[in-house]
């Protein structure tokens, strides 16, 4: 399994702040997760569209490119904004 | 004197005194510079009467570690302090504390801006204003992502 969390805005707009779903083919690297989880309907397609979108896997701000594997953990949300 | 974390993530306010104390304890030590981030009237022309502020636990912590560590191998620090609050914060509150100690002012001067600047772009924190208009979440700026360039650049 693989364990997606959703933060901020980007939580709030999907109304979602997680959930898993089986490693497969589509889910081998960041982009293709997103891809494959933009494909749930027009809203989710809209909010994982965003090019401001940054996605962290196992905890590390990574690139669309990064493999994720099964067991892995990842996050995607908006810029952040702290300090 | 008991013990604190060099980095902390908590709901609960801070107090300066206390934060200085800590730092402030060892003679070798001729410069301690703090930072404090507040919860300001205006952003971006518009009233805010409180913050949410929403992190990511778990990669937060190891996030302003990671920052942590970076300033000590630029600079000769002995104490560093972070502390950031999360949930939500009146109008006037105090956000974020930064503390550095060093032997020179220099050196503590330059690590406090820079683990601002870091914490600003790099660490899962994110800002929901409430307002007159209702909520908003607040747009990451150009000035703070440049601000943390700089010191790509720059020792």
């Amino acid at each position: 399994m693989i364990n997606v969390l959703f933060f901020a805005q980007v939580r709030e707009l999907l109304g979602t702040a997680k959930l898993s779903l089986e490693a497969s083919e589509q889910t081998q690297t960041a982009e293709a997760l997103r891809a494959t989880l933009a494909a749930t309907d027009d809203k989710w397609a809209k909010v994982l569209s965003s090019d401001k979108l940054l996605v962290a896997v196992n905890q590390t701000i990574s690139q669309w490119d990064t493999p994720v594997n099964d067991g892995d953990e990842v996050a995607f949300f908006p810029p952040v904004t702290g300090g | 004197m008991r013990l604190l974390a060099a980095v902390r993530v908590q709901e609960v306010d801070f107090s300066v005194a206390d934060e200085y104390r800590q730092l402030a304890q060892d003679d070798s030590d001729g410069a301690v510079v703090t930072f404090v981030g507040k919860v300001r009237d205006f952003n971006d022309g518009a009233a805010v009467t409180d913050l949410t502020l929403e992190h990511y636990p778990g990669m937060t912590e190891a996030v302003l570690e990671q920052i942590v560590a970076e300033a000590r191998s630029r600079w000769p620090l002995n104490k560093v302090t972070v502390i950031h609050r999360v949930g939500t914060m009146a109008l006037g509150e105090q956000i974020v504390f930064i503390g550095v100690t060093s032997a020179h002012r220099k050196a503590a001067f330059a690590a406090c801006e820079f683990l601002i600047d870091f914490l600003k772009t790099k660490a899962p924190f994110w800002k929901l204003e409430a307002g007159e208009q209702g909520k908003s979440w607040v747009e990451a700026k150009d000035a703070d992502e440049q601000a943390a360039k700089l010191w790509q650049h720059k020792d």
